[in-house]
């Protein structure tokens, strides 16, 4: 290990830039531009923008406490009158209280980001790191699946899937985040790796680690940055997908959030208004909450992407 | 493969090894691999599914171009087509206009960036999510916010989801409201344009306008390409926000049966897995098409500077 700090100062330090501007806050260095008065109006436009934009989830907010007949009466985003019992009332509505299915999206949500945080990584490991023959032609082969619709494969996917006796239970939407079935996530995580330094692995091998023990101990630390961007990518994908639950799960028990959400509007119709939306926070509120904690990731992980 | 180094001594260049190739990775790779057994197997399956009548109960009949020729007299495969190219070509240029000018408002130094960037970037996370699909339908509900605050003008709303005319057209308008994913990558764009050449340009005396067209929009159209690609890819996928809209019926009067939306009934609804397979294919050459022409028109208008 004394080999590795010894020759690794300056690679380490390079890599700890690497790291440091994926995480990277602010690296801009600022400068105001413009007279006070286009100031102005530039943070006029973004304000009264920003409002537009929000205006729909405040106006979401200010419903959920509503009683379901204001919901359209009252205009006033503060409640004319107070109704607290629509996050009560909407928990229990459907079939299964609300925590079974938050259980559920959670449980998808934690098998996804493991499946993915380890297979793509593993295989962009492969990919950026290691020679062997026919390495540029599977990536090209990986990257070809990007552009591939997601609906093309759908039909055979589910033919499989039901001959296995696989429908109504999680492995059809989850077992293929393990197969690193996310060309998009290797390809990110590919191109960080990349920019870590190849000595770094030269030392490592030098001190009689295999390629494993290198991918494990030096390699994977290091890409945390790009994890943690996967990881919350894949939060939110999963817990915001709708179209494979629809697919492959009919059990009530088993439905996540989205599936059973939609039930407030096909059931219900008109009368409970005030509970649908009570719902509809408590289902946004995870995504937001990850969203506010992991928001460099995301900014820097989807600006890194674009960019090359 | 420790056993490389330990006879070639610390002192050698430990290139050699990694010439010797790393055999590990195809034991590692092995998850790789049977994920794109998955992908590939199923895309040849699916263009041989697709010249066939399969119901998922019995096995697989061959009946030729029969799909296709159903496909080209199907009015509502007309209607599903029309209705996903009309949101894509009405969306996709509406939200990459917005996201390119609020980045460039944000981009000209503002304090609190970080506040407004989050902003308006949180919507576009949550966009495609039942709870907001559910949202909108009720804020553009007859009686809704837009239609009560268009009636302060003394404007008489449409029926936004009802009206067949307008029910599309609401759900551009949540698309829109997504466009801070392509407005955070135009941003990132904009950081990598050298400030030099606004300097010099300015000493020159060219207007801010004809920077834009100078220097801005040349150096950006890769961030540009790269965002009409991926969004054209995405609209022409939709199925969620017309699925829970329209409770999967993709109406009123058909006005929202997206593509996606008519193979999930055909195939999953009707069990009619046949048919579907070739819609799915024919979804598959378009979209391969938008994008081959794409990156064949992208020679012309996108400049790489190095």
């Amino acid at each position: 290990m004394t080999d590795l700090q010894v020759t690794g100062i300056a690679p380490r330090s390079s890599a700890r830039n690497l790291v440091k501007r994926l995480r990277g806050g602010e690296a801009y260095t600022e400068e105001i531009t413009g007279t006070p008065a286009t100031r102005f109006l530039r943070h006029l436009v973004l304000i009264g923008l920003g409002l537009v934009m929000l205006y729909p989830l405040m106006w979401m907010v200010s419903a959920s406490f509503k009683p379901s007949t204001d919901v359209f009466n009252d205009t006033s985003l503060i409640p004319t009158t107070w109704d607290f019992t629509n996050y009560s009332s909407g928990w229990s509505a459907l079939e299964y209280p609300m925590e079974t299915y938050l259980y559920n999206s959670m449980v998808l949500a934690v098998l996804n980001i493991i499946g993915n945080i380890f297979s793509c990584s593993i295989t962009a490991y492969c990919f950026a790191r290691l020679r062997f023959r026919g390495r540029r032609l599977m990536f090209a082969a990986t990257l070809a699946t990007m552009l591939l619709p997601s609906h093309v494969i759908l039909i055979p996917q589910y033919v499989v899937f039901s001959k296995l006796g696989w429908i109504n239970t999680y492995l059809p939407l989850t077992v293929p985040a393990f197969l690193a079935s996310n060309a998009f996530f290797v390809f990110l995580l590919v191109q960080f790796m990349r920019g870590l330094p190849m000595e770094l692995q030269d030392a490592a091998r030098i001190d009689g680690c295999g390629p494993l023990r290198t991918y494990w101990s030096v390699i994977l630390p290091l890409t945390t940055p790009a994890l943690a961007t996967v990881a919350i990518f894949t939060f939110i994908a999963s817990w915001n997908d709708f179209f494979s639950p629809l697919l492959y799960l009919t059990d009530q028990e088993l439905f996540p959030v989205p599936l059973a959400l939609r039930q407030f509007m096909s059931a219900q119709g008109a009368s409970q208004w005030g509970p649908m939306f009570a719902m509809s926070i408590v289902s946004l509120l995870p995504v937001i909450g990850f969203f506010f904690i992991g928001q460099r990731y995301l900014i820097n992980g989807i600006a890194t992407t674009g960019m090359k | 493969m420790t056993a490389a180094t330990t006879d070639q001594g610390v002192g050698a260049r430990p290139r050699r090894v990694r010439e010797r190739g790393d055999r590990i990775a195809y034991v590692l790779l092995i998850p790789w691999f049977i994920g794109m057994l998955f992908t590939v197997i199923p895309f040849a399956v699916s263009l041989y599914l697709a010249f066939t009548d399969y119901d998922l109960l019995t096995s697989p009949s061959w009946i030729g171009l029969e799909n296709f020729q159903h496909f080209v007299s199907d009015p509502k495969a007309a209607t599903a087509a029309r209705v996903t190219l009309t949101y894509t070509f009405v969306a996709v240029p509406i939200s990459l206009a917005v996201a390119l000018g609020i980045a460039l408002l944000l981009n000209r130094g503002v304090r609190g960036l970080r506040f407004y960037r989050s902003a308006f970037y949180l919507p576009s996370l949550i966009g495609a999510s039942v709870a907001i699909v559910m949202l909108w339908r009720s804020i553009f509900g007859y009686a809704g916010v837009v239609n009560q605050f268009l009636a302060i003008f003394g404007i008489e709303g449409p029926g936004w989801t009802t009206d067949p005319d307008w029910a599309l057209m609401t759900l551009v308008t949540l698309s829109v409201w997504g466009f801070g994913a392509a407005m955070v990558i135009f941003l990132a764009g904009l950081r990598q344009i050298p400030r030099m050449y606004y300097e010099a340009a300015s000493v020159d005396g060219a207007t801010p306008v004809r920077q834009f067209f100078a220097i801005t929009l040349p150096l950006l159209s890769p961030v540009l390409f790269f965002n009409l690609v991926l969004g054209l890819i995405g609209s022409l996928q939709t199925f969620t926000q017309a699925y829970v809209f329209s409770g999967g019926t993709g109406g009123p009067a058909d006005s929202t049966l997206f593509f996606n939306l008519y193979l999930y009934q055909q195939g999953f609804q009707r069990f009619d897995m046949g048919y579907a397979s070739a819609l799915a294919w024919v979804m598959f050459l378009v979209i391969a098409a938008f994008t081959a022409i794409n990156f064949l028109v992208s020679k012309y208008w996108v400049f790489y500077d190095d």
